[in-house]
This record gives structure tokens, C-alpha cells and sequence, in this order.
């Protein structure tokens, strides 16, 4: 049973599980908003009402899944740390899940079929943007590109079907990692934020400071 | 909960270090510190996306060392405090984020305090007289330049002023830069103000004329003091005249040390209250210790510096304030707080 927190849209915190004999993978609760603004203020509470809904202890919990982006810095990094720092609490591993992945397995469980382009808000007038051809045999989306970076006026022709997210779900961040434990397939990326950008800095202005 | 010897945790995610420590009532028992200022170096300041990366980076092994520092478990903690404001809005979030997952995942109340206030708690720790109140405090870093007159720790705080443009940390900074030296400039500039003469060049005072006095009296500025260095620099240069960096380094501090401890002192006089508290990174420099002192001694005022690795950002400043709430018995934060970046001192902790 795990822990699953992505905000890189919204906010969405949810408690899913996979019975270990029929394989079933049930949602227990899932909470959340697409606010984009307010994900260090609703993060608590979210929690705490996910972990009552779903009526399990802390303790219970075999693990912490958390989507990994990409979406804007600020507000990923807040479920990233919440899902790091509850990971530790219960002293269980943190599972880091793309956020694309999450949505193409939400569409293709939903009855979509074949090619899928998943884009999300980048800012800056980008898109992020994968593509994945359908599930495979572990019931893992299969990425065919990205994620990645394009301008909102270069997006490339789909394949097949395009899926514009505004929201991820945190269920589907969880059952991407129950999935992929149960396939012996972890870890489905690194532990670092997929920021797909360098910091935006602005340089030394050099030694004259007079203009 | 124990609330009377409290086991609090304290996070802190303001500016550039990523500070986490523990402290049993008044008596610390672990202060951690990751810092990302060398990747800031190459910017010459601190940049937030930089500084927010790094703090995602660096929580979790700086709370795992802090417990280990402390010799303690999670499962003993009876408390978690965070940093709720002032600082950088992204790199807080990080801090309020982790603070409350922490919080939840063992059952504990958490405190979401100000970080100016806990500049001020960081002088509870382990000292072996207490804080006396009420107390004026000056506490100067590269984020912050601020005079306060604590009545109470966990219930009156006042703000006296605070800077109306850039804070001291970052006038050193600037003025390194305009000197050619490296990031952060303080100790750079101490360094080069080695045998220079203070008295030099009489460089200007922020917001002492007496028109500023009237409605700053207060408040502190620095953009005009840098700005002025840069003009004297680079008309030496353009003469083709050696610029004395000595000279020019020191004179530079001794402006800034001049208006931070006169304003201070000045404050304590006029307010009638005899006890003045350092904090903040900048008080590591050695000659506004020496100054501060002097003038506190020749005016029967008592000064208070707690150490250095407690003055400069960090997280059991803020979980000592964490404790102090817990032992005056005030109820913890709701789960609904955010991350200030403007937080009023008055607000000593968020609800
Ligand atoms: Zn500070």
C-alpha cells in the first residue's frame, strides 16, 4: 500500500493498493485541486485527509510514490519534499514516477488505444511532451520520446490521439509504482525533478556597477 | 508531549542553507548545515531557482545527519517547527513541504514560525545566563538588515526598521564585486580592509541626515553607500591612479559597521531598554563584534552574540523557537500555512 503525491500541475495526494492475490489495484482515497498556486498550503491537509479517507496508519504504508515532473519548479518540488520527507518518517522507500507516465496510464486505462502525445503546460510558451505507444505486458506505459521541451507553436503533429493534461493523478502516480514493484521494473527514473530546464540565473553583471 | 524540555526538530529553507536541528527545551543537541553558497559563487548572490534545487537536494541527508547528531529517533521527537517567512517564496515551500509530510507521517503538532524571531530564540541555546526581555535585537544578513524591539519571544515583537533597499550581506557583496573580489564578499572584504585605514575615505551614511531621521529613523539603506564606493573606484581608475584597496575596504566597512551600530545603540538609549542581541551571518565579521562592543560597553548597554554557527541561517534557531511556543503552552499551527516571503515580525508564528 502506498503513499502517492504529485503536484506538478495541481495538487493530488492519494492512497492506493494491489492485492497481492487477484493483482487488483484499488484506489483507497484520492484528494486534490487543480489550483495551481497553493500546493505548499493544501499539501498537509491533503495528506492527513488521504490517510483518513482510506482509513490507514502511517505505519501501514510500504512506500511513498511522487511524480517527478515535469511541470512548473516551484510547486513540483513541494510534493517531491513531502513525498521525501514522509518517506523517511515511515522509514520506506520513496518511489519517483514521471507525471507523463501517470497520465498516459490514466488515458490508456480509460479505453484510449495506439500512439498518445501527452503535453502539459511548460510555461514560456513551451509544451513538456512525450509519446507512448500503449501499455506493455506489466501494464507500464510505454514511452516511445521524452519528456521534453517544445515551443507552444512547434508542437508536432500526433501520431494518433494528443492529450492536453491540466491534471495528474496522484492514484494513477501510485499505481504506476505498485506496477512496477510487482514487475520487479523500478526504478522508472532518477531522483531528480525532471526540470527539462537549467536554473534561470541572471550572471554576474561583471565589476562595473555604474551604468 | 513533553512540554516542558520539548524534543523539536527545526526546519530551515529561507535563503541558501539548508538548516536542520534539534533541541531539547533550551539545550541543542544537533545544528546541520548544507549550504549551497559555492553554486551562487559563479552568480556573485544568491540565485532562488539555484538555492530551491539545492534545498530539494540536500533535506533529507541534512534531517537523517541531524538525528544522528542528536542520538535521537524520529519516534521521540514531540514536535516539528519549519520556517513559514520571511525568505525566498521557492525555497521555502520546500522547507513548509517536507515540514508537514514529516510532521504527519509520525502523528506530531507542527510550528511554523518566523525566521527573524528565530534569530533571536538561536540566543536560548545552550547560554549559560537567560535572554533578558525586553531586548532590542540587530540582526544583519545577506537577506536581511533589520532592528527589533523583543519584548517577549513568543508573544511581542516589534519592528523597529529594516532596510529600504539592500541588506547589509548584500552591499559586502556588491562592493567585492566592484573591487574585484569573489562571492560572498564579507570575509573577502575583511580580508582586503587588513592594515587599511577606516577613517580613509568618509564614505557616506545611509539615512542618518536629520530630514531621513524623521521619517527613518530607524531604517537602514545601502544601495547609496555601494553606489558611492563604485563612483570614488572608478574615478581613481579613470585618472589612472592605484586605487588603495586597503584603504577603500575598510573605509567601506567601517561605514557599514558605523550605521549598524549607531542605529542600534541609538535605539536602546532612546527606548530606555539596556540590552542589545547580534544575529544574523554578518555579525561573523570581526570588526562589527568590535564596534558593537565598544559603544555597547561606553553606554552601560549589556550585548549579547550568540555563536557564530548559530548566527549565521539555520535550524535550530528555529526549532528553538519551536520549543519556546511549545513551553509557553501555545497550540500548534493548523496544516493550512503557507510559505511568507514577507512575513511581519509581529507574526512570531503562523497559524
Ligand atoms: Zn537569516
Amino acid at each position: 500500500m502506498l503513499l502517492a503525491i504529485d503536484t506538478s500541475t495541481g495538487t493530488s495526494v492519494a492512497v492506493v493498493d494491489r492485492d497481492r492475490a487477484t493483482h487488483e489495484l484499488r484506489t483507497l482515497a484520492e484528494v486534490g485541486t487543480d489550483d495551481t498556486m497553493r500546493h505548499a498550503e493544501v499539501i498537509g491537509g491533503f495528506i492527513r485527509d488521504a490517510l483518513a479517507e482510506a482509513g490507514v496508519e502511517p505505519a501501514r504504508l510500504s512506500g511513498v510514490a511522487g511524480g517527478m515532473g515535469p511541470g512548473p519548479f516551484t510547486g513540483l518540488r513541494v510534493g517531491i519534499a513531502a513525498a521525501h520527507a514522509f518517506a523517511l518518517g515511515i522509514d520506506r522507500p520513496f518511489v519517483p514516477v514521471p507525471s507523463h507516465d501517470a497520465i498516459a496510464w490514466s488515458r490508456y486505462t480509460a479505453g484510449d488505444e495506439g500512439p498518445l502525445q501527452v503535453v502539459t503546460d511548460a510555461r514560456r510558451r513551451e509544451y513538456a511532451i512525450s509519446e507512448y505507444d500503449g501499455l506493455d505486458a506489466d501494464g507500464l506505459p510505454v514511452r516511445r520520446s521524452g519528456p521534453g521541451l517544445v515551443p507552444r507553436d512547434a508542437l508536432p503533429e500526433p501520431r494518433g490521439l494528443r492529450f492536453e493534461a491540466a491534471v495528474v493523478s496522484a492514484a494513477a502516480v501510485g499505481a504506476l509504482a505498485e506496477l512496477a514493484f510487482a514487475a520487479r521494473r523500478l526504478p522508472l527514473t532518477g531522483d531528480a525533478p525532471l526540470y527539462l530546464r537549467a536554473p534561470d540565473v541572471t550572471p554576474s553583471a561583471g565589476k562595473r556597477v555604474l551604468r | 508531549m513533553n512540554t516542558r524540555e520539548p524534543l523539536v526538530l527545526g526546519i530551515e529553507t529561507s535563503c541558501d542553507e539548508t538548516g536542520v536541528g534539534i533541541v531539547r527545551g533550551d539545550a541543542l543537541l544537533a545544528n546541520v548545515i548544507a549550504s549551497s553558497m559555492e553554486e551562487h559563487a559563479r552568480y556573485g548572490g544568491v540565485v532562488p531557482e539555484v538555492a530551491a534545487r539545492a534545498h530539494l537536494e540536500a533535506l533529507g541527508p541534512t534531517i537523517r545527519a541531524a538525528l544522528a547528531e542528536a542520538s535521537v529517533d524520529l519516534d521521540d521527537l514531540d514536535a516539528v517547527a519549519v520556517t513559514s517567512g520571511p525568505g525566498l517564496a521557492g525555497a521555502l515551500m520546500v522547507g513548509v513541504g517536507a515540514a508537514k509530510a514529516l510532521a504527519i507521517s509520525k502523528g506530531l503538532p507542527i510550528y511554523a514560525v518566523n525566521h527573524l524571531v528565530g534569530h533571536v530564540g538561536a540566543d536560548l541555546l545552550d547560554s549559560a545566563d537567560p535572554l533578558e526581555t525586553p531586548t532590542v535585537a540587530l540582526l544583519v544578513s545577506g537577506g536581511h538588515t533589520s532592528l527589533l524591539l523583543v519584548r517577549d519571544l513568543v508573544s511581542d515583537v516589534e519592528l523597529l526598521g529594516e532596510t529600504i533597499d539592500d541588506a547589509a550581506g548584500e552591499a559586502f557583496d556588491k562592493v567585492a564585486r566592484v573591487l574585484g573580489l569573489p562571492y560572498p564578499g564579507g570575509p573577502e572584504i575583511d580580508r582586503a580592509a587588513m592594515g587599511g585605514d577606516p577613517d580613509a575615505i568618509r564614505f557616506p551614511r545611509g539615512l542618518t541626515r536629520p530630514k531621513d531621521l524623521v521619517a527613518h529613523r530607524w531604517d537602514f539603506s545601502f544601495s547609496g553607500l555601494k553606489t558611492a564606493v563604485a563612483r570614488w573606484v572608478e574615478q581613481r581608475e579613470a585618472a589612472g591612479e592605484a586605487v588603495p584597496m586597503a584603504d577603500v575596504a575598510a573605509s567601506f566597512r567601517e561605514a557599514v559597521v558605523d550605521v549598524l551600530v549607531s542605529k542600534a545603540i541609538d535605539a536602546c538609549t532612546e527606548l530606555g531598554v539596556p540590552r542589545l542581541l547580534l544575529g544574523g551571518g554578518v555579525i561573523a565579521n570581526a570588526r562589527l563584534r568590535e564596534v558593537a562592543s565598544e559603544r555597547a560597553d561606553a553606554s552601560g548597554i549589556a550585548l549579547r552574540i550568540p555563536p557564530l554557527s548559530l548566527c549565521t541561517d539555520n535550524g535550530a534557531m528555529i526549532a528553538a523557537l519551536g520549543a519556546q511556543l511549545v513551553m509557553a503552552g501555545h497550540a500548534p499551527s493548523g496544516l493550512g500555512f503557507g510559505a511568507d516571503s514577507t512575513l511581519p515580525v509581529t507574526e512570531i508564528q503562523v497559524d
